[in-house]
């Protein structure tokens, strides 16, 4: 390619990579402004944002809602999904690409759909407004990203140990316990933490099947950001983003470590 | 031994299978029913309806419907099933409300003399045949009722389909609207991300590490605080608009917000990581050395890419493309926060009759249209589907 399309390319896709990201770089610094509403350049800088975060009695409500609602599910999701891949990959079932396509649809389902349906179906049962309602849906929600996590570490599980441990005197138990999980583990793990950034970003479901005191992070900002833009909602966001940045590193890293261990005993 | 692996994978499969059954499936397959159902005006006026099943919807009814109407009006009056079967029939034809309370008030009173001159004495209304052709529309199960007015029709009494009226229709313009964001959408992401995904592959390696973060740390953050960010962004006293004040682009700030432009700007910006990934995961399969071997083969620049490098990114652009369409047209939050009245899809609606006029079978109507939508595009295109591995690129 000549040297200027070279250029242009490389410009483009910088300008584009910065597109990309100058929008949460830009919300960052805000965030520390001593300003009172948003002014940009910030006039000075502190914590005030911050501190009234942590006062608030709604962000804090906010915030261990979304801890708990979060860690609930994700160990739910984490579960079900585990056994269900290890299932997947242990037999070929008849009825197999039914039962997946049903694991996964709520992937696909477009979420307001999901969020108009659970409402209607959990109020008559009193979930509607609970805790358990939420956990329930966001398990649904983050399963299918443990199911294929998992599955894809269980691609590169070599077969014969399990039979190299059985032959050993192991139990299928056993066998699960002290060869298969071990190898399985930066999997699982990765799957709970796409399973835990799911509830972390779900924002449609909570705003339709949470009450006010299931007020979690992102249905907190949504009402904030129906109103004028309070300084705290950067604030908040800023805390989001950080939290984003340490799941982003630990995908990273467990991705990386479950490709070495699968392609260790094959290659 | 094979059928012991079996029972045990089924086993260990039933667990998220039951959950995913009975906590998913189940709501949404009954939420869905009730776009091709009727179940108010029925429990409420089952004797009405018997009498109206013969009825050619031509002419008024006959005396039996005019004293099964009584009968029901003032049974479901008692019985406290009225209120629902009234708000069903008033979102068929607006002002029925308050014709059905009306006549149910003054028949509970007592009725003298033959019910069609008293029901008619009650309310004029029901001289007319289109109050009637309401009930008929709202009394059976399946139903087509919601679906037609989904697609902004209706039935007239008589039961031949019809378009509403001109000031009614709206579901339409928002259907093409849903499909019109979601291909400009697209497109724009693909425009902007397959010389970005390009460049993931092609630059040095202290660069990739910089410019894939820059693709993976948005498509991590959570979509509010993106739609957050563009909100401070494009603000009246916005960084944008300071901006362009200061170099002049413009006199005083100008209105971003609640645009067309800004919903797709917002749009793009959070999609594009999902054109972006499934692009570079198939680029990075290409052999460079075809490039190679093209051009000692004598292949120009130009030949290199459109004979040997695009025919095989087309997978990746397919299936960037298929998720960024379905996703956008399922979007709620962004365009509710930055678009104004005109820039709202399908998914406004189908939460707009699901909570504010709690017209469910509407909901549930266009939330089949949506969801019909989208499991045709997978369907057509799902062979490109890399859906499920791309959040762990």
């Amino acid at each position: 390619m000549s040297g200027i399309g070279r250029l242009l390319w490389a410009l483009f896709a910088g300008a584009t990579a910065l597109f990309l990201v100058a929008p949460l770089l830009v919300v960052v610094p805000l965030s520390f402004s001593s300003a009172s509403f948003l002014e940009f350049p910030p006039p000075g800088l502190s914590f005030r944002w911050y501190e009234a975060l942590w006062q608030s009695p709604f962000w804090r409500l906010a915030a261990l809602n979304t801890l708990l609602i979060g860690t609930a599910s994700t160990a739910i999701a984490t579960a079900l999904g585990t056994l269900a891949a290890i299932g997947l990959w242990l037999a070929p079932l008849p009825g197999r690409p039914v039962l997946f396509g049903l694991i996964l649809s709520p992937m696909i389902v477009p979420v307001i759909i999901t969020a108009v349906a659970l409402t209607f179906a959990f109020a008559p049962i009193g979930l509607a407004a609970s805790h358990w309602g939420l956990i329930l849906a966001h398990a649904a929600l983050g399963a299918p990203f443990v199911v294929v996590t998992v599955l894809a570490t269980l691609s590169g599980f070599d077969r014969t140990l399990l039979r190299a441990a059985a032959a050993c005197g192991a139990g299928p138990v056993a066998a699960f316990r002290r060869v298969m999980l071990p190898l399985l583990l930066p999997g699982v793990v990765s799957g709970a933490v796409f399973a835990f950034a799911t509830s972390l970003d779900e924002t449609v479901v909570v705003l339709f099947l949470g009450g006010p005191e299931q007020r979690t992070l992102p249905r907190q900002m949504f009402a904030g950001l129906k109103d004028t833009i309070e300084l705290t909602i950067l604030a908040a966001a800023t805390v989001l983003i950080a939290a984003s940045t340490l799941l982003l590193i630990a995908a990273r890293l467990l991705a990386a470590r479950s490709a070495r261990l699968a392609s260790g005993p094959r290659r | 031994m094979r059928a012991r692996a079996r029972l045990g994978a089924a086993l260990l499969l039933a667990p998220l299978v039951l959950f995913v059954a009975v906590a998913f499936v189940a709501p949404i397959t009954t939420m869905l029913w009730r776009g091709v159902s009727d179940t108010e005006v029925p429990r409420a006026f089952p004797r009405t309806l018997a009498a109206l099943a013969a009825w050619d919807g031509r002419t008024l009814p006959g005396d039996d419907a005019f004293a099964a109407l009584a009968e029901d009006l003032i049974a479901a009056r008692a019985a406290g099933t009225l209120n629902a079967a009234a708000g069903r029939l008033n979102s068929d034809t607006p002002g029925l409300r308050t014709v059905v309370f009306a006549t149910a008030r003054r028949l509970a009173r007592g009725v003298e003399g033959p019910a069609r001159e008293a029901i008619l004495a009650a309310d004029p209304a029901w001289g007319e045949i289109e109050t009637w052709g309401a009930f008929r529309r709202a009394g059976s199960t399946p139903t087509d009722t919601h679906l037609l007015a989904a697609l902004d029709l209706r039935r007239t009494a008589d039961g031949t389909i019809t378009e509403v009226g001109e000031e009614q229709r709206l579901f339409r313009t928002v259907a093409l609207r849903t499909v019109w964001i979601g291909l400009l959408v697209t497109v724009l992401c693909l425009v902007l991300g397959y010389p970005l995904a390009a460049a993931l592959v092609f630059a040095p390696p202290r660069l990739v590490g910089l410019l894939l973060f820059a693709v993976l740390l948005p498509f991590w953050t959570s979509l509010i605080v993106r739609t957050a960010a563009w909100m401070v962004l494009l603000a009246r006293e916005g960084i944008i608009n300071q901006g362009f004040v200061a170099l002049g682009v413009v006199v005083e700030p100008v209105q971003m917000l609640f645009t067309r432009t800004a919903v797709l700007i917002a749009m793009v910006h959070i999609l594009l990581p999902f054109m972006v990934l499934p692009l570079y995961a198939v680029m990075r399969q290409i052999p460079r050395a075809q490039l190679r071997a093209a051009a000692s083969l004598g292949a120009g620049p130009l030949a290199q890419v459109a004979r040997v490098w695009l025919p095989q990114t087309l997978p990746g652009v397919g299936a960037g493309a298929l998720m960024v369409f379905i996703q956008a047209i399922g979007f709620y939050v962004t365009p509710a926060l930055i678009g104004g009245g005109a820039d709202q899809m399908l998914p406004y609606f189908i939460g707009f009759y699901a909570t504010q006029t709690v017209n469910w079978g509407l909901a549930a109507a266009l939330s089949l249209l949506l969801l019909a939508g989208t499991l045709l595009i997978l369907a057509l295109f799902g062979r490109f589907l890399g859906l499920t591995q791309i959040r762990a690129a």
